[in-house]
């Protein structure tokens, strides 16, 4: 195609010809650009939450709750600290290796497995989702804890926790409607003249969602 | 669908490999809660998870190493401007802490 192909093209040259060039810059599926691009954004959005709350987090003079104690769960009498963040840690991660199976039997042409893996991982994170309303109403209710103070300390941890849990919820929300839809219409033959991308794409989502969630884990439950 | 279009097709093996590495990895950090760890030792063993956690996810979940390198710079780029800005409201924390203990305690 170009009239480079006879000299061997190095790593930053590929970059400097396809981006100089006057044709489109990017050869892979247009909506997985598009999914990357959006990615990208929400990427911005979520590190401003998680910024916010390592700024108030710094300047508040009252002690930070223990969210190793706020977090914890009394099971047959045991004190487990952070076992409902642990468990829905898993299910999410567990989530994600089912959607990276169907992306891989999707492009096999395997619409059955397909369908029941995405099915499978919109499960998953519906049970997620089930799973922190009941945090939410435990810590609203038992704990008394609301956006613009708590009984445990420093005010700012009711508002960064509802503003960062709450927006990562929708998005798993959104991201199990979206796995529905995109489950039905590959069971019902949409993709088979389009091609198997949209399993990608959905996948790319689902696998941000996690993502973030890694960093959620980290920075408000663990330290 | 033309021939760029195809997709990443990678074998199911490699993806439970990574699959496992997860699991362990995030027992790993709950167990950082569990046994109590603080202080120095706490912050850096959350953020080694963290990031090989993030890594893995990324790289092979969402095949980002395997996409081209102009997206992949595409994409990167314009994440720098986070660790920056993480820098400016660390500073900007701290002095408005140090303010209110100057000004408004007690």
């Amino acid at each position: 195609m170009t009239e480079m192909n006879s000299k061997p093209q190095g790593y930053w040259q590929h970059l400097v010809i396809d981006w100089s060039a006057d044709k489109e810059a990017f050869k892979v599926n247009w909506g997985k650009v598009m999914m990357w691009v959006f990615l990208v954004s929400d990427t911005f959005i979520f590190s401003l939450f998680l910024i916010g709350y390592m700024n108030v987090r710094i300047s508040a003079t009252e002690a930070w709750p223990l969210t190793s104690e706020v977090f914890a769960l009394v099971v047959g009498g045991e004190h487990i600290p952070l076992l409902l963040i642990a468990i829905m840690t898993f299910i999410l991660i567990t989530s994600s290796g089912t959607m990276a199976m169907a992306v891989n039997t999707a492009y096999q042409g395997n619409k059955n497995a397909t369908f029941w893996l995405m099915i499978a991982t919109a499960a998953l994170g519906f049970s997620f989702v089930g799973m922190q309303a009941y945090e939410w109403s435990k810590l609203i209710v038992e704990e008394g804890i609301r956006p613009w103070g708590n009984p445990l300390g420093a005010a700012q941890f009711g508002s960064t926790f509802f503003m960062i849990t709450g927006f990562h919820g929708l998005h798993v929300t959104g991201g199990v409607i979206y796995l529905t839809v995109v489950a039905i219409k590959v069971k019902l033959g949409h993709y088979d003249k389009k091609g198997f991308q949209i399993v990608e794409i959905t996948g790319l989502y689902w696998h941000f969602v996690d993502l973030v969630w890694v960093f959620i884990f980290a920075f408000f439950y663990l330290w | 669908m033309s021939a760029d279009t195809q997709g990443q097709q990678h074998p199911l093996s490699l993806y439970f490999k990574v699959w496992g590495l997860l699991f362990v990895l995030s027992a790993l950090s709950y167990m950082v809660d569990y046994l109590q760890f603080q202080g120095l030792l706490r912050w850096s063993l959350i953020l080694i998870f963290m990031f090989l956690k993030a890594g893995l996810i990324l790289s092979v979940f969402m095949h980002f190493v395997w996409e081209p390198i102009t997206l992949r710079v595409a994409l990167l780029v314009p994440t720098l401007a986070i660790p920056i800005f993480i820098a400016f409201m660390a500073i900007e924390g701290n002095y408005t802490m140090t303010s209110r203990l100057m000004f408004l305690a007690g």
